[in-house]
């Protein structure tokens, strides 16, 4: 099927200044991406997965601008974790603020420095799972991002590694525009976490595949920054094998759009999968989060947890499916997606969806709008606690349940902080 | 200490008048009750003291030891020793009933400008008194009140009451939903914190936990109004007559 001539020059416009590599092992795999995404084009508002958010800044030739956000002297999120930290300023790796890349049990390679070599594991991995995620929904950024990735880590782990590892993504130019691709490989029984911190650029596009064997773990937190015109689309293209486990968590604060996307399939036995997002917006901030499970093993769990709150006209979006394969008997499906209004201005549009072929399923999935609990804040206040803090103790709460799908007890005490520390300074 | 004058509320929303000149003076060391027939304002005129939105004083004044309440945000009324335990305590899924408490105690000793209570020191009090109202770790754990029985919510009001050691204490209804152990449990919190600078404001259906309490003064309140003050000696007249005779005797 021909693409319509709007679409068409809109993704002339778009590839005209990127190059497309032609040697090296992910060379075919890049070629593949961009034949798919000229049949598919970029998206516009007219796709039914685009209706609530507008891919136009995602899409245009030319980034928009994106002011640089000062975070003062505040410590960054994870800095006072033990971890392997990778940098990256404006997409570029900074090999001087980074740290030595050898650990036992996993090896990480940076895409840019193994490009050119004719063979590399991850020619096996490299746009694979995006590849199959295209289906049924298509995801035109996801492949633009396969085709046109200028670097990304590429990490295999064959052990129960520890330490985890830390991606830092700086922005330093207001017009940058990075797309960033990471092929990781969770062997047999292993186990990594992956850390991920910061805007990135002015407009960043990032594709985090995942292949998670039997009996492995993978546990990924990230920040999103606090660059209020930042632009995002992120996906997560994820597999899991036997007995293995998957679990990812983002906190977004501020940001003009952010379009985070995870495609996910249980694809073996009793497998768990859980992805949560925390997200506060005020202002000018669209916040979306489009996920898509897929149950194919028997047995496995997939968890969505995904709180929203917003003010001053923020828009949060969810969108949201569970499928549930034929032959993919007890599985256990709960989806929830919540958005507190902190005012009458803001908008939550929600899009929850189940499709079972299977008999013997337990599914659940809800979605919410509403303010703060008027009861509660004076019963709050009636103790003695300050209208400010009460709000933001309800808040927390209501955020609650997304932060507690962080496993480190650590971590979720210090993102509780941040979004305290946010709530302060945009509260009421 | 507390001195109510006139007192006349409306519904915010709604033309409807539920106080309709209330006087009430309660001084330091005295325990008052307020008995009267359902919805005849009891918890009303609580929540106005305490600073519930929702209603509006057309008229009358109601202090504090000389300080405006109705002028004043629920917090700072909080602040300056009132507090009322709720007739119906309020759930609130996701706030641990620990940090909710350490978070009131706290900001209360700030506003008046003391040291907050070390982690350490916090536990240890809240633990003696939680163990007085057989209140057990496990409820502390959760978030406050979501999942407790009625009679568990009543002990927490009163725990909050013990830790905050407000002067002003009014008590809608704390005696409801209790059984006997617990209403001796309730009551002996209560007398544990009777002195002579504090003052209760009981509001109860029932003489039995006025057996246990013993009100200086007894006030009848309908429609609106406190028709009838008197000794205990009132409080066992309710209980066996009812209110009929008073209200017919009020007109
Ligand atoms: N927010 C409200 N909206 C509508 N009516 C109200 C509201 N608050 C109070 N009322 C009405 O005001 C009257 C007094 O209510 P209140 O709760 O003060 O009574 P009460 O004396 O505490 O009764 P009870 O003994 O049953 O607890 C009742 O008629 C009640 O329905
Ligand atoms: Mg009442």
């Amino acid at each position: 099927m021909a693409l319509p001539q709007p679409k068409l020059d809109k993704l002339a416009a778009l590839t005209a200044g990127l190059a497309l590599p032609k040697s090296g092992w992910a060379a075919p795999a890049r070629a593949d991406a961009m034949s798919r995404l000229a049949a598919m084009g970029l998206p516009d508002k007219r796709d039914e997965y685009w209706r609530y958010t507008d891919p136009t800044p995602l899409t245009t030739a030319v980034a928009p601008f994106a002011a640089v956000f000062d975070a003062g002297d505040e410590t960054p999120l994870f800095d006072a974790i033990d971890r392997v930290k990778l940098v990256f300023v404006d997409g570029i790796f900074d090999a001087a603020a980074s740290d030595d890349l050898t650990l036992s049990g996993i090896e990480i390679d940076l895409l840019s420095r193994v490009a050119a070599l004719d063979i590399h594991w991850a020619r096996d991995s490299y746009g694979v799972l995006e590849c199959r995620g295209q289906l049924p929904v298509a995801r035109p950024l996801a492949a633009l991002n396969t085709a046109f990735a200028t670097e990304g880590v590429l990490i295999r782990v064959s052990a129960k590694v520890t330490k985890p590892v830390a991606l830092i993504y700086l922005h330093k130019s207001d017009g940058s525009d990075v797309k960033l691709h990471h092929c990781i490989k969770v062997e047999q029984g292993a186990q990594l976490s992956l850390l991920e911190n910061g805007p990135a650029a002015a407009r960043f596009n990032s594709v985090l595949e995942v292949d998670v064997a039997d009996g492995a773990r993978f546990h990924h937190i990230r920040a999103q920054g606090r660059d209020h015109a930042r632009h995002a689309a992120t996906h997560i293209f994820a597999r899991l094998g036997n007995g293995s486990a998957f679990k990812s968590f983002t906190l977004t604060a501020n940001g003009a759009l952010t379009r985070n996307e995870a495609v996910i399939d249980l694809d073996g036995d009793d497998a768990a999968a859980h992805v949560a997002g925390a997200a506060v917006g005020d202002g000018q901030f669209l916040h979306d989060d489009t996920v898509f499970i897929t149950h194919t093993g028997q047995r496995c769990e997939s968890r969505q947890v995904f709180k929203k709150v917003l003010k001053n006209g923020a828009v949060g979006v969810f969108q949201g499916k569970i499928l549930v394969k034929q032959g993919a008997q007890k599985t256990d499906g709960y989806q929830i997606s919540q958005s507190l209004m902190l005012d009458d201005d803001s908008q939550f549009l929600a899009k929850p969806e189940l499709e079972i072929y299977a008999d013997d399923v337990k599914c659940s999935h809800g979605s919410t709008s509403g303010a703060i609990d008027d009861t509660a804040l004076f019963y709050l206040r009636s103790r003695g606690v300050p209208l400010k803090d009460a709000q933001s103790l309800l808040v927390l709460a209501f955020l609650a349940e997304a932060i507690s799908e962080i496993e480190d007890d650590a971590i979720a005490e210090d993102i509780r902080l941040r979004l305290d520390g946010w709530l302060s300074r945009h509260g009421r | 200490m507390l001195n109510i004058n006139n007192l006349h509320v409306k519904l915010e929303t709604e033309d409807k008048q539920i106080l309709r000149g209330v006087n009430l003076v309660v001084g330091a060391g005295e325990v008052h009750a307020i008995m009267g027939p359902n919805g005849s304002g009891k918890s009303t005129l609580s929540y106005v003291l305490s600073g519930k939105d929702g209603y509006t004083v057309t008229d009358g004044t109601a202090k504090l030891d000389g300080a405006d309440l109705l002028a004043m945000e629920p917090e700072d009324r909080a602040a300056a020793g009132l507090f009322l335990a709720f007739q119906y305590p309020v759930e609130i899924p996701g706030v641990g009933n620990m940090t909710f408490l350490r978070t009131a105690v706290n900001a209360q000793r700030k506003s008046r400008g003391q040291a907050e209570m070390s982690a350490g020191e916090f536990l240890k009090v809240v633990r003696e008194k939680a163990k007085r109202l057989s209140i057990d770790a496990d409820m502390m754990k959760r978030p406050v009140n979501v999942g407790f029985s009625g009679g568990e919510k009543k002990r927490n009001e009163i725990l909050q009451m013990a830790m905050l050691e407000p002067r002003m204490c009014i008590l809608d209804e704390t005696d409801s939903g209790l059984d006997v152990d617990a209403m001796k449990l309730v009551a002996d919190g209560v007398n544990a914190l009777r002195d002579a600078g504090r003052a209760f404001l009981v509001i109860t259906h029932y003489q039995r936990l006025l057996d246990h309490i013993r009100p200086d003064v007894v006030h009848i309140m309908a429609a609106g109004r406190i028709i009838k003050t008197g000794g205990p000696e009132l409080a066992m007249e309710v209980e066996k007559n009812g209110y009929a005779d008073l209200l017919a005797g009020a007109v």
